[in-house]
């Protein structure tokens, strides 16, 4: 890594370091992006359509339009993040001069590649990627992303894939720190991730970058879950504005449930204060049960 | 340390380095036996939510007026006696006046170096989305300054930089505030 490099990743984990303990909500107009930021969101995600209205909906989901999230921009002190397709290069270059403060190249949009995913080291804007294991991790990270997130069943409402796919990450993180030198190389191999970055885990037994968790998070309990689980931070789609894939949640509804997300999230490890933010909620999305989901139709198979 | 949000793990692990026993502050009654206390960078405004209940606030200004305390970034603008880029609720202990992103956004932030009051090595400043000290009271002495602005603020007790120390290896603006404890 040249001395540019290493000074540009620092700048893009450091930023991704300011948003730890906090959670970074999905929003797709100004009024939603204000609601958030009323609720404490440390960042906001701007999209056309939340996850759940793409997965009922159909089509090809592509980056938002610029218009849109140049509104959000407008609108809220909080940093902006906006989603381009897996590869698809073009449209992180269109966000980069958009002046967006994150990408997230995602799973949740249709890939255009299907072989390649973008070089992240090529930008001066830090990308998020997902991951539902240590060597997806660490091939993004290889790619230049700047903060992980795993996947989970994005719009489900349904937390267990992001469940399994932080106890899969964290668990093999674990298991690379009791390796010895020779395992190290045979372990990278296997999870088809860079030497480097497999040993540089073995050592401080933890991700190089932020490891944030996202997918199916609908309650402030599922919050609490996966921050106990390991996750330095989580995104929260569809389940703060949305009561099913087709109907908005009144927007009253929408903050309360966005502030009990967010006091979860940091007080995550104090049950007395969970039972209090969760006695206080009244409803929360539907959902999809993620088991019911046929192989074809998930997300989180996307990505390379 | 201040841990409702922000990069409060990256100052723990460089006061640690230093030698310091580090507490987490969620509540209000943990800073109850606490020498001093660390603000860190994060979002001002997810902090405000937090320290705006059950008599967090009121704690903290108390806090603040009568034992060390270092804000870095975000907790810069918590300490700071007035904030604009919005208007919002500061402790007032720090009798600077500071404007949030005033450099612009992340495409903005950047590593920069300076001499600093400590003497020695310049300083490397690293600047995420940093806020701008725009206005400095008769008591406040400035170690640092880049561009003209000031970065790194001493007011009695109280510190701030609007640039980032626990994400970088100089240890030397830890030093200075582990002294006044």
């Amino acid at each position: 890594m040249t001395q540019n490099q290493s000074a540009s990743l620092r700048l893009k984990t450091g930023l991704a370091e300011m948003l730890k303990g906090g959670v970074i909500m999905d929003v797709t107009d100004v009024r939603q992006a204000e609601i958030a930021e009323r609720a404490g969101a440390i960042a906001v995600m701007a999209l056309e359509r939340v996850p759940a209205q793409i997965r009922a909906e159909g089509g090809v989901a592509r980056m938002a339009s610029p218009k849109r999230i140049r509104e959000i921009m407008a609108a809220v002190s909080i940093p902006v993040m906006a989603k381009c397709r897996i590869g698809h290069f073009a449209e992180a270059q269109i966000l980069q001069e958009l002046g967006v403060d994150y990408i997230d190249e995602s799973e949740v949009l249709t890939p255009a590649d299907g072989m390649h995913h973008v070089d992240k080291h090529a930008f001066q804007v830090p990308f998020v990627c997902g991951a539902r294991n240590l060597g997806e991790a660490l091939r993004r990270i290889a790619e230049g992303a700047a903060m992980i997130r795993t996947k989970g069943e994005a719009g489900t409402g349904d937390v267990i894939h992001a469940v399994k796919h932080l106890r899969s990450i964290v668990g093999d993180m674990r298991m690379l720190t009791v390796l010895d030198e020779a395992e190290l190389y045979a372990r990278a191999k296997e999870l088809q991730a860079p030497y480097e970055l497999v040993r540089s885990v073995a050592q401080s037994g933890k991700l190089p970058v932020p490891n944030f968790s996202a997918g199916g998070i609908a309650t402030p309990a599922d919050a609490a879950l996966l921050r106990q689980l390991g996750a330095e931070s989580v995104f929260v789609g569809s389940a703060i504005f949305m009561n099913d894939a087709m109907n908005f949640a009144h927007p009253d509804e929408a903050e309360r449930r966005a502030r009990a997300i967010v006091r979860a999230t940091t007080h995550y490890e104090n049950p007395a204060i969970l039972l209090e933010i969760s006695e206080d909620l009244v409803g929360a999305m539907k959902g999809l049960a993620a088991a019911g989901i046929a192989e074809t139709e998930l997300l989180q198979t996307r990505g390379w | 340390m201040l841990a409702l949000q922000g990069d409060y793990d990256a100052h723990s692990r460089c006061l640690k380095e230093l030698g310091a026993a580090v507490r987490l502050v969620r509540k209000a009654e943990d800073m109850e036996e606490i020498a001093a206390l660390v603000l860190p960078g994060g979002e001002s405004g997810t902090m405000l939510g937090f320290l705006q209940r059950d008599n967090f606030w009121e704690k903290l200004r108390i806090f603040a007026g009568n034992k060390p305390c270092f804000g870095t970034c975000a907790g810069a603008i918590l300490l700071a006696a007035e904030v604009e880029n919005p208007v919002q609720p500061c402790l007032g202990t720090l009798d600077i006046g500071i404007r949030r992103n005033a450099y612009g956004r992340q495409l903005q932030s950047a590593i920069h170096n300076a001499d600093s009051g400590v003497g020695g090595a310049p300083l490397e400043l690293v600047f995420i989305r940093a806020p701008r000290i725009i206005r400095t009271g008769p008591e406040v002495e400035v170690l640092a300054r880049f561009d003209n602005d000031p970065v790194w603020v001493r007011q009695g007790m109280l510190m701030a930089t609007t640039f980032h120390p626990e994400l970088s290896e100089d240890g030397r603006v830890y030093e200075e505030f582990l002294r006044s404890i």
